[in-house]
């Protein structure tokens, strides 16, 4: 992600209980920020999920986002990942038309991309796709030409390099 | 022991020392009102004409007492009804439990009769909420929500409680009171920052808001003021923690403060901010305000610091911890320069305030109950003219007195809260409101009667929606769009047909004469005081506007 967009990935820790994402994603509502992406699943630890979230803002709309994350009951960890501490994925899906004239242009970009075909039909062909969200965009950029049908993003997560955790951060509350 | 859902409500409400509650019965809290109904000599039951009269009560109770308030109601209306009360309290960080009904698990999610999704709704106007589905942990969420409501920064939690749990049998202990939760240690760093750019500063103002009250913290901000030799104002919800005739203290500041108090947080070179979020109503243009001032902000909510005015030191955590430390660590000062100009701002303000003899003026109203009214008299408002005046001119001489509706500014909110506040504090209360706040909710006037709360309702009538009105004046070019009110409403019939006193009074004598003789009775007086609709609220900043464009006077008179 280039510093220019001013985009930041949050990751979060949450108990993994009823309503607890809708308690998140309705902060944002009530502060009025505006997520990119937002990722949620389970973790090594069953009582807790990890939410990824990738948004942009300034300073302030940082610290805000992170000390209102906090200041949430069921929330545990909360901790911004800086891009050079960081290794964000993203996977995608996209489907495309299966036609001949576009078979050979299709199979170069998948090579360059190291893309699965996953699924192949008559009518279309779907891909899989993992890398950082540049690769993904620059993989759709070259493909939207051949036809895309639908495609479908997972949205970012991401891990802080090395061997620490979210875990060895401070409890929130 | 084993007991049901609904009687460990009850159980563990009075295992958490409350003794009062405010509700409104229905069908899915029928169990609940049962145990309550069998527990009649452990807790008190507060019937009020509406839900939202119920939470305005529970939120008037713990203003004027501490304690956390305690609001029932059933699913539903009931449940939507307390969404204005649950918001007020939010916005002045007010510790509430709201108990709510709900149809049972299996019919949850099929639109059924009267069942809607509370906890959803008020995700953005709880700290926390609950959904309980589980009857063996329903005492652990209730000590949790009364924990989570009087813990660091306060606020209501909702348990919303359907059918099925509340006749289910689970198992119940009584259990002490958890403490709340230990807030965290003031920065050490912070603290000497603060200190080192107090000791290096010669015009220090303190700004003080409601987390004052909260944190109980009124003497050590005196300390602190007396060793660094500052001024102190504070915000709407401030008021009352410093007595008004303190000599440092200055008043409210803001859209419809003091003047000196506003000018001289403008002309400071330091502003303490303590318990306080610099609302817009208490900085005016935040771009403009205070720009020669350091700021230093102390707050229980970390996430308050340079939110609203980016601050050069934030301390957070425990207030009385933070105040202590500051305290011991500044040098002792003086700055007689500073005084001076304070004391000349205090001259030229003094020179502002014009009352016209003989005719019965707001200020005269306020001045009235000034003299009848004890340290002790809680005094409620609703929203409007009326809450500036009564902001402006009541003094105060104990904290938790001025019970407003500071951030919501929630007209209606006034009836419930002062019938709370009464409840609370057994003290004899007064309500300042206005016509068209009242209007609001006066269905409760039924509630002071039936339970002889001592209350006294100063009603400034001027037959219009005043404060929006003056907007009108100034702003929009005398269209009065919808503010003159011409309703015929006989308040002292009105009073009269809910089984209360009414009086009118048109001239100054025939209020004090009502008002002193409503202080010495224990009954609901509404005194129907007749004030010109062209009365203004000032001086006043404008929306947007800084310091220099203060309006003290009114123009075109």
């Amino acid at each position: 992600m280039s510093e220019k967009s001013n985009k930041f990935v949050i990751a979060v820790y949450v108990e993994n209980k009823y309503g607890v994402l809708t308690r998140v994603t309705s902060m944002f509502t009530r502060r009025g920020f505006n997520i990119d992406s937002l990722t949620v699943g389970v973790t090594e630890s069953p009582e807790y999920s990890r939410i990824t979230i990738t948004m942009s803002g300034d300073g302030y709309a940082r610290a805000q986002m992170i000390n209102q994350l906090r200041k949430l009951f069921n929330v545990k960890k909360v901790e911004l990942l800086e891009d050079v501490d960081a290794i964000e994925r993203e996977l995608v899906l996209v489907k495309i038309k299966n036609n001949p004239d576009n078979h050979q242009r299709v199979l170069s970009a998948l090579d360059i991309f190291k893309a699965k075909i996953i699924n192949y039909s008559v009518e279309a062909l779907c891909i899989e796709v993992t890398g950082t969200p540049d690769k993904i965009d620059a993989l759709i950029e070259m493909i939207k030409p051949l036809g895309i049908i639908e495609l479908c993003r997972t949205g970012i997560v991401a891990l802080q390099k090395g061997g620490g955790s979210i875990m060895e951060s401070e409890d929130v509350n | 022991m084993k007991l049901t859902g609904a009687q460990i409500v009850v159980e563990t409400l009075i295992e958490q020392g409350v003794t009062d509650v405010f509700g409104y019965p229905g069908g899915q809290v029928l169990n609940l009102y049962d145990a309550i109904y069998e527990a009649g000599d452990r807790i008190n039951h507060i019937l009020t004409a509406h839900e939202q009269g119920a939470a305005h009560a529970a939120d008037g109770y713990s203003r004027a007492t501490g304690k956390v308030g305690v609001v029932i109601a059933t699913s539903g209306p009931g449940a939507t009804n307390l969404v204005t009360g649950i918001a007020t309290a939010m916005l002045d960080s007010v510790p509430m439990v709201a108990i709510t009904g709900n149809v049972p698990q299996d019919l949850i999610g099929r639109d059924s009769f009267q069942e809607i999704d509370i906890t959803g709704i008020t995700l953005p106007i709880t700290k926390h909420n609950y959904f309980i589905h589980d009857v063996n942990k329903l005492a652990d969420k209730i000590r949790e929500a009364f924990r989570i409501a009087k813990s660091g920064r306060p606020g209501p939690v909702l348990i919303d409680i359907p059918k099925d749990i509340q006749t289910a049998v689970g198992e119940y202990e009584p259990r002490p009171v958890d403490p709340p939760f230990p807030q965290r240690e003031p920065s050490r760093a912070r603290i000497a920052e603060a200190a080192a750019l107090i000791d290096s500063r010669s015009r220090p103002f303190i700004h003080i808001g409601g987390g004052v009250i909260g944190s109980q913290t009124e003497e050590l901000v005196l300390e602190l003021a007396d060793k660094i030799d500052a001024v102190i104002g504070c915000s709407l919800m401030g008021l009352s923690a410093i007595p008004t005739d303190h000599p440092r203290f200055l008043g409210m500041q803001g859209m419809h403060g003091h003047y000196a108090s506003s000018v001289a947080s403008n002309d400071a070179d330091l502003i303490i901010a303590i318990g306080t979020r610099f609302s817009d109503r208490a900085t005016g243009n935040k771009a403009k305000f205070a720009q020669r001032a350091k700021i230093i902000h102390i707050d229980a909510d970390f996430a308050e610091i340079s939110k609203n005015i980016t601050a050069n030191v934030g301390v957070c955590g425990d207030i009385s911890v933070a105040l202590r430390e500051i305290i011991d660590a500044v040098h002792e000062a003086n700055h007689m320069d500073w005084m001076d100009h304070v004391e000349d701002l205090r001259d030229r303000e003094a020179g502002f305030t014009v009352d016209e003899p003989g005719v019965l003026t707001p200020l005269k109203v306020m001045n009235t109950i000034n003299k009848y009214k004890t340290a002790y008299t809680p005094v409620a408002t609703d929203v409007g003219q009326h809450q500036m005046w009564a902001a402006q001119y009541i003094k105060f001489q104990r904290p938790r007195k001025m019970i407003s509706s500071g951030g919501l500014g929630t007209m209606g909110f006034g009836m419930g809260a002062a019938i709370g506040a009464a409840v609370g504090t057994g003290e004899h209360t007064v309500l300042v409101t206005g016509d068209g706040s009242f209007g609001m909710n006066l269905n409760e006037l039924c509630t002071a009667v039936t339970y002889r709360v001592p209350l006294t309702i100063v009603l400034i009538n001027n037959g219009v929606l005043g404060m929006v009105r003056q907007w009108q004046t100034l702003f929009f070019n005398h269209h009065y769009a919808d503010t003159n009110l011409e309703r015929k409403t006989d308040f002292v019939k009105l009073a009269d047909a809910f089984g209360a006193r009414g009086v009118v009074a048109k001239t100054p004598e025939e209020f004090e004469e009502a008002f002193e003789r409503s202080m010495r009775s224990d009954g609901v007086t509404l005194i129907d005081c007749r004030i010109d609709k062209d009365e203004f609220v000032l001086p006043m900043l404008p929306p947007g506007g800084a310091i220099d464009d203060i309006i003290t006077v009114k123009k075109g008179e």
